[in-house]
């Protein structure tokens, strides 16, 4: 096997005539093609950056909100009632359920208020008190009143609503954990 | 006096200024450019040669769209059809790149039978072109592993039981098959670890060989030089050649604009299926792998018993070493088909045999009553999985939590105390621990331990806002239950 050098002698140096004129034909060619590769490029990656701006788009990591009962269940409410409801948190793919102690209360001009039963002092679970008709915190003694409105006791503000909303006669509640200890409602997650 | 590479000393390029010019100045791009567009192709451009760059297309696109499902598969029996749904159900576009992933591994198979079948009719593995046939043999074969471990891994029903078979026929071949069959699935049966080996070998792995080889392919095919039309002579071109800019370059992108259109419309309107996930259990499901390997499906089922090592190693074998020796045994210098009977006949033998088996399997499944009401079974029920709307994976803490309350009585009335008494606040669902608190679970104190803990916390505990703990003797013992079961 002795047969020379490599095939690709020819066609470089035959194509030497009409240079220039090709030159400027081929470099127009060649602007055309980046332009349009461009343009097909940039069309292209649209869907790759949707794909991938998603979770930045939707609300991936929302917190569902959860059904407390119906609401002809607390049109004769005379004093706060518990309900454990549901809640399910969505992170992606997956989710976490669980389970949350409320309160269902009436607030002024009798609208319907959903108050979480952590106690915004330390996060101890504040339970009803039918005789002194306050919620009385076990841990330090905070009082609450039947709304929820701080009473007394080393809590720096009253219990804690959540947000509601009604649905086909559902009472409705988005369950938030609120930062202990501060005088003001913030949300933690 | 012979060079295989000019780097075009006449026509030096007009010096550019701005940052072209330094960048070019810096890299030499301008003149890498120019010797790749450059190539000489004897006989002129033709749309025969279309194809190997067709290849590179959609392995670029294989690889940018596999890169970004990567961004939500997780790669485990647990979460991988889950992930699988979520992007085809739930992130934008997801079903579209999905689709443009797996449809694009049957493009590829299509487009590499096309430039093996031109390269194969022309000849052109004539003429001192050895290597470059061995690195494309090498390729058809990562290319098709490709095709094989990427379908295992959306873990439905289908992805499940055509690679236990694949895994399965493995196993046929004498004396290593068993072997080999427990080295990819990771164990004897098929499971979490399965995927990891199927997933590393299709992200990793296969991938970093497939570059490589492209690379080298690339670089033998300059070297070697186009081999131009039937007529040819392969070792010395003598006929007039044009540049691969721009008629050819032009051919070739008309097919990468066929391959983006054609592909981007089938994605869009006939999107790729999820079926259910994987179950293992299922003794129903009648497994079939992608079209492209109905023909080996097929002639497997030839091949039982004694005389089985002929069929599942020996023809085989020597089919694929007949291919990969092709450039070793024909020497001439012959190019053209019609003088070629023996190499043509073979072609046309195998490509028919290989139809047919494809075909054969096909007309079977239609005509089995059984297996064909299977089928379409199968078929249906992938068709509703793929309507249904997506449903989250149900984490491990309140999967956790759930089983505790399940299990035992006391521990399941410690547990509505747990969250009654909200310890969950700062302790986390299911004691799994949050910010504010540890976690409780496989907790190192016995049940006396953790009354006394409970009845009075260390400073340390009370510091962190942990208040005594005061319930009746009986709730007690039952939040002790529920935090002795978290496990």
């Amino acid at each position: 096997m002795v047969e020379g050098a490599g095939p690709s002698e020819d066609g470089t140096s035959k194509s030497s005539a009409s240079e220039l004129f090709v030159a400027s034909r081929r470099s127009f060619l060649g602007a055309l093609l980046a332009v349009g590769g461009f343009f097909v490029g940039a069309l292209l990656s649209v869907p790759l950056i949707r794909f991938a701006l998603f979770p930045l788009l939707r609300l991936t990591t929302e917190l569902k909100e959860s059904s407390v009962g119906a609401l002809t269940d607390f049109s004769s409410l005379t004093e706060p009632v518990m309900r454990t409801i549901q809640i399910e948190q969505v992170d992606g793919w997956r989710k976490a359920v669980s389970e949350k102690a409320v309160y269902v209360a009436k607030g002024r001009q009798g609208k319907l208020l959903v108050l979480t039963s952590i106690c915004p002092h330390l996060g101890c679970t504040v339970p009803w008190n039918k005789e002194k008709n306050q919620f009385v915190c076990p841990c330090h003694g905070a009082t609450f009143a039947a709304d929820g409105t701080r009473v007394s006791g080393p809590s720096l503000r009253g219990m804690d609503t959540l947000e509601t909303s009604v649905q086909d006669g559902q009472l409705l509640a988005r369950f938030q954990y609120f930062r202990q200890l501060v005088s003001d409602k913030e949300v933690i997650g | 006096m012979h060079s295989t590479h000019k780097s075009a000393p006449d026509t030096a390029p007009p010096p550019a200024s701005g940052l072209w010019g330094w960048l070019n100045h810096r890299t030499g791009l301008d003149n890498l450019l120019r010797s790749a567009l450059d190539e000489p192709i004897p006989g002129g451009a033709r749309f025969a040669y279309i194809f190997g760059s067709g290849l590179l297309f959609i392995f670029i696109s294989q690889v940018i769209t596999g890169i970004f499902l990567a961004l939500y598969y997780v790669p485990s029996a647990d979460h991988a059809h889950t992930t699988v749904a979520y992007i085809t159900k739930a992130v934008t576009a997801g079903s579209f790149l999905r689709s443009l992933h797996a449809y694009g591994a049957s493009a590829m198979v299509v487009v590499l039978f096309l430039h093996l079948s031109q390269t194969y009719i022309y000849g052109s593995y004539k003429g001192r072109r050895e290597l470059l046939w061995l690195s494309g043999c090498a390729l058809f074969g990562l290319v098709l592993a490709m095709a094989f471990t990427g379908y295992l891994l959306p873990w439905d029903q289908r992805a499940y039981f055509a690679t236990a078979v694949g895994t399965n026929a493995v196993s046929e071949i004498p004396w290593i098959g068993e072997s080999i069959k427990r080295l990819m699935r990771g164990g004897t049966e098929m499971g979490t670890l399965t995927i990891s080996r199927f997933f590393v070998a299709h992200v990793f792995l296969i991938p970093a060989f497939i570059f490589a080889l492209v690379a080298s392919h690339i670089f033998l095919f300059r070297k070697a030089g186009a081999a131009g039309p039937v007529n040819e002579d392969p070792y010395h071109p003598k006929q007039k050649a044009e540049l691969f800019y721009p008629r050819q370059v032009l051919m070739d992108l008309s097919l990468t604009a066929l391959l983006i259109v054609g592909l981007g419309l089938f994605c869009f309107f006939v999107p790729m299926q999820l079926g259910p996930p994987a179950n293992p259990a299922d003794a129903q499901y009648v497994p079939r792998p992608e079209w492209y390997y109905l023909p080996i499906f097929q002639w497997l089922k030839y091949w039982h018993g004694s005389g089985a090592i002929i069929g599942v190693l020996v023809i085989p074998t020597l089919l694929v070493l007949a291919v990969i020796a092709l450039p070793f045994l024909d020497r001439g210098i012959e190019r053209r088909p019609w003088k070629r009977p023996a190499a043509m006949g073979g072609y046309t033998f195998v490509v028919f045999t290989l139809l047919g088996l494809g075909l054969r399997s096909q007309y079977l499944d239609r005509h089995d009553f059984g297996v064909a009401q299977q089928l379409a079974k199968q078929r249906s029920e992938e068709e509703e999985y793929s309507r249904k709307p997506f449903e989250p994976e149900l984490s491990s803490a309140s999967l956790a939590a759930a089983n505790v309350a399940l299990a035992d009585p006391l521990a399941a009335k410690g547990k509505t105390l747990f969250e009654g008494q909200s310890c969950n606040a700062c302790h986390g669902d299911g004691g799994a621990g949050t910010a504010a608190a540890p976690a409780l679970r496989k907790t190192k104190f016995s049940p006396d331990q953790l009354a006394e803990l409970f009845k009075h916390p260390t400073a340390k505990m009370n510091a962190g806002g942990m208040p005594p703990v005061d319930l009746p003797p009986d709730d007690m013992k039952a939040l002790i239950a529920y935090v002795e079961s978290l496990k």
